[in-house]
Parts: C-alpha cells; structure tokens; sequence
C-alpha cells in the first residue's frame, strides 16, 4: 500500500516540475558548468595537476557532488515549509491515504530524479571537456542519488520542524557553506589541518565526493568504499526516520 | 451492519497538552450518532470545539478520551482505510496553486490510488457539478473565494466518499457566493450524500441541516433539527425593539414575553409578534424602530449560552 501512495505524492511534484523545469534546469545544470569553467579552466591553470589529474579533471567529480548536495539542500527548505505552512498541501494529503511516510518517500523520489538529471547533464559536458577519465564514471549517478537523500532527509526533517523560515538563514550559514567549503570539493582535505579535515569527514558531501572522484579518474578514495557508502546510507535513514516523525508530530493535532 | 451509525461517538474527549500551562480541554465529553443519508451540523461560536471534533472524525487528530467508531471502524487503528471513503473540505483552503484547477482533481484523485483514467473522468463531472468547466485549463489562484471554496468540494467529492465533512464552508464568503455553495450542498444532499458541517452561521444550519448539535465551550448544550430547537428555545417570532434613548425599559415591558437585552437592542419573545407590538404601543412607549421576525437559531443560541454567535 506504502508505494503507490508515495508514487501518488512524486506524481504531483512531477505536474508542478513540467512548469517550472526550465528554470530549474538553468539552476542546476548551467551554474556547475559554469563553475567547471572558470575555476576548471581559470583556476586550473595556476594549479596545473592535482594528485597527478588536471585540476580540472579533478574538480569534476567534487562540482557533480555538490550539484546533488545543492539539489537536495535547497529544494528541502522553503518547497517544504511552504507545503506546510502556504500550500499546504501535505495537510490536502493527510485527509487522503497518504500517509506521512509517502509523503516524504514521494518527495525524496523527486529530488533524487531532480538530482539525476542535473548530475547526469554535467558529467555528459564534464566527460566533453575531457574531465571524466574512467569507466567507472555512470558509478557516480548512484552515488549522487545516495548523497541526496543523506542530504535532503534531514533538512526535511528540520524544514517540518520549524514555524519561521529565517532558520534556514542559519543552515545556509552553519551546515550548507561549511560543507561545501571543506569537503574536498576544490582542494584535497589533506591540505587542511588535522581539526578542519573533522568538518569533511562529518559532512556527508566529502563521502560522497571521495566516492565520485573514484567513480570518474579511477583515483583511490580516502576511506574504504564500504565505509563512506555506510556513511551516507546512516545519514539518510537517520534523516528518513527524523522527517517521517516530524511530519507525523506535525500532521497530527 | 446496515443499521451502524456512519459516525458514533460516546464520551469524545480532546485536550491539548501546552507548555507550561495548564491543558486546554477542546472537545468536553460529547455522544454523537450520525446516521447514513443525514445532513448534521455543529453550531457554534469560535472556540466551541467544533473543528476539533471534525478533525477527529476526519482520522488526523486522535480522541485523548472516549469512545469512536467512523464507517463502523476505529479510526486509529483504520485511519487510511476510513479516509479513503471520506471527503474533507477543510476550513482553510489548500488547493495547489501552482496546479491548474483540473489537475487539483486528478492529481488528489492519485491520493486516493484512482486511476488516471478515473480520475481525469470524476474531474470533468465534479467540475461540471460546481460551476467551474470553464475553468478547468486555468489557475487555481485568479479565482474567487467562492470558486476556490467549490474548487475544494469538488475536490473533497473525488472519490465518491461515503461520508463529506464540511468545516466552515461559507466562512470568509461574501452572500452571493455562499448561496451558491449552499446550492450545491444542497444538491448533493439531495442525492443522498451523508453531510457533517461545522458554522457559525445560522442561516446556513437552518438551510442545510436535518439535525444539529449547538456546541458551546466544548460540550453539545442542545441537539435537534432546527426548527424543533427553535420551537423548544424560542418563540415563533422575535420582536426587536431600538429605543433613541438610552432609558432601560426592561421593568415596563414586563410580562409581554421574555426579554432579552442587548447592547443596542431589546429582543422580545412572542409567539405573536405583532400582538407583542400593540402591547408596547399601549403601554405608551414609543421604540425608534421596531422589527418583528422570525425566530432563528441564533435566537436559540442567545438563549442557550446567554452570548451570540458571531462578536
């Protein structure tokens, strides 16, 4: 019963994505390409090569992952406060058979599609470039999907949680900049001191990109496989668990 | 099976625990039977414990006491499966914005687990039904209250629900709307179709309820149809009276019938009201303005709770 009433919840939010796919798709497929460019190109060529790539090469895999990060941070703020608080379209759904968790299934299946499509558009540019240089590269789109549920999940649980959105000024501020500054997105987390690499190691977009730079240029990663696919699974089951609740405790009296 | 009450309920209690407060007690005990093919209304004023109940009813909210049965089943326990046979029409209005107004319909036909092709063909009936065809490739937000309001019964009808559940459905409408809305509550209620509405508007519970319970400070304070309760808490007619000045002429209009005084006027209860006007007259008063109608519900309320409806 639990998947076609959660298949019900992604069918809407695919209706709303056919009018606005054109803007998102500027955001979050023509930004990174921007990105790779100009500091690929701009900045890689101060740099020259990075553990033995092209700095460009090597950035790719960390831009995909942050695309995904981005994705799965962003389209769980205001989209989901919003459905509470304006829309409120999950309150439209509680009087149906659509149960909490469908309602955060649903949604996470649409921002894993939103996510993929993103993903999948850069690393297509990114390989023309000549910044994909293994075959393991299409690895990379179940990883991104991974990363954005580890992600999305819990910012949903903490978007249902709140009454005021300038919350999210704060997670902006303390969790999405941090996470993109020191997980190895730009520069290798060796760099940084012993203290600053903890920040990466607890952000679930330093896994994901260890994982999706092995994916694209057949590099070593950090950690054991295992050990960061465990990572990013525990952050999204922890996250699936919390947002389910929240939105039960929210739904409920 | 046959014979079960589509709503039943004994003893219904719902208190919210607050911080550092003492907990506020919605819904005090209530006994409800609400029976297939009725049209049954909750009246009262803001506060009453009317939404609170609905929600419980409605299988979002549950009881903290007491006794439920919905559709003969226990709606913690059957939640889904008693939401799946009902339609809700909430007080406020969530409809998606962004959808057209047709893809509201099919889109929360899926909710149901409809098919497409069902769904898409229950929205151009319902949409035919509330007046909005012309409507249906257009946004939901250029709409009037009114349309939005007939937008979501439509709505609240996509799956052919077994039991409709109305919360302040005119509230917030200006008149013309609403008869509109009452029109097609009407229709459906005419149709069969079992309807539980909450309002604070008596005109409303006198237009479409068989029976009622007036609902004040949680607790149901009288139950009827409307005119039995008015024919039980009221006279026939009501004679309203307005005195230029500010004399209290409660002692001479003594006897008459009963008196209620309120800020700006005098009600004066007489099943015959203009045998209650001669009196005035001849008692030698002289009212700046003198009205006699008939008794409403909000006659009964008055009486019943010594307020009115509506501050």
């Amino acid at each position: 019963m639990a998947y076609p009433m959660a298949a019900a919840v992604l069918e809407r939010e695919l209706v709303l994505y056919r009018r606005l796919w054109q803007a998102s798709l500027l955001g979050s497929f023509v930004m990174p390409v921007l990105f790779l460019l100009s500091i690929g190109v701009g900045v890689g060529a101060y740099v020259g090569t990075v553990e033995g790539v092209s700095y460009l090469a090597w950035i790719v895999p960390g831009v995909l992952a942050s695309t995904a990060f981005q994705i799965g941070v962003g389209e769980s703020t205001y989209p989901v406060l919003g459905d509470f608080k304006w829309v409120r379209a999950y309150h439209a759904m509680r009087a149906t058979q659509v149960m909490p968790s469908d309602m955060v299934l649903g949604r996470q299946a649409y921002l894993v599609f939103r996510a993929l499509i993103a993903v999948t558009v850069f690393l297509v540019v990114a390989a023309l470039f000549g910044g994909v240089q293994s075959w393991w590269a299409p690895a990379a789109l179940p990883v991104a999907a991974l990363l954005t549920v580890a992600v999305a999940a819990p910012v949903t649980a903490f978007a249902a949680s709140i009454e005021n959105d300038s919350y999210f000024a704060l997670l902006f501020r303390f969790f999405m900049i941090p996470a993109t500054l020191f997980s190895g997105v730009f520069f290798p987390l060796q760099q940084l001191p012993e203290v600053l690499r903890w920040l990466g190691y607890a952000s679930p977009l330093w896994h994901a990109v260890e994982l999706c730079r092995a994916a694209t240029l057949g590099l070593p990663t950090e950690w054991p496989i295992a050990v960061h696919v465990a990572y990013l699974l525990l952050c999204a089951g922890v996250g699936l668990a919390l947002a389910v609740w929240r939105f039960w405790v929210r739904l409920g009296d | 099976m046959a014979d079960e009450p589509l709503i039943y309920a004994r003893g219904l209690v719902k208190r919210f625990s607050r911080k550092g407060a003492e907990p506020f007690t919605a819904v005090d005990g209530i006994d409800l039977d609400v029976a297939a093919g009725e049209a049954f209304g909750f009246l009262g004023p803001n506060g009453a414990g009317k939404s609170s109940t609905m929600r419980m009813i409605g299988c979002v909210s549950r009881p903290t006491e007491g006794e439920l049965r919905i559709l003969g089943m226990d709606p913690i326990r059957d939640g889904a499966r008693i939401r799946s046979r009902l339609g809700v029409c909430p007080q406020l209005d969530n409809l998606d914005p962004d959808l057209t107004v047709r893809e509201n319909l099919t889109t929360y036909a899926r909710y149901f687990g409809l098919s497409r092709e069902v769904g898409r063909r229950r929205a151009a009936e319902l949409l035919e039904f509330v007046q909005l065809a012309d409507r249906a490739e257009g946004k939901v937000d250029p709409l009037s209250g009114g349309m939005k309001r007939r937008l979501t019964i439509a709505r609240a009808l996509v799956n052919e629900p077994d039991l409709v559940l109305l919360d302040e459905p005119t509230t917030g409408l200006d008149p013309q709307a609403r008869h509109l809305v009452w029109e097609r509550l009407y229709q459906l209620k005419q149709r069969g179709a079992t309807l539980v509405l909450t309002t604070h508007y008596m005109d409303e519970a006198e237009q479409l309820c068989d029976r009622l319970v007036v609902m004040d400070g949680g607790r149901i304070v009288a139950e009827g149809s409307p005119r039995s309760l008015i024919g039980q808490y009221a006279t026939a007619e009501v004679v309203e009276l307005r005195f230029a000045d500010e004399v209290d002429y409660s002692a001479k209009l003594e006897g008459i019938g009963r008196l209620d005084p309120l800020p700006d006027r005098l009600l004066l209860y007489a099943d015959d009201g203009d045998g209650a006007v001669s009196e005035v007259h001849r008692r030698g008063l002289s009212p700046s303005s003198v009205l006699v109608r008939r008794s409403t519900l909000e006659d009964v309320f008055l009486h019943l709770t010594g307020r009115t409806l509506v501050d």
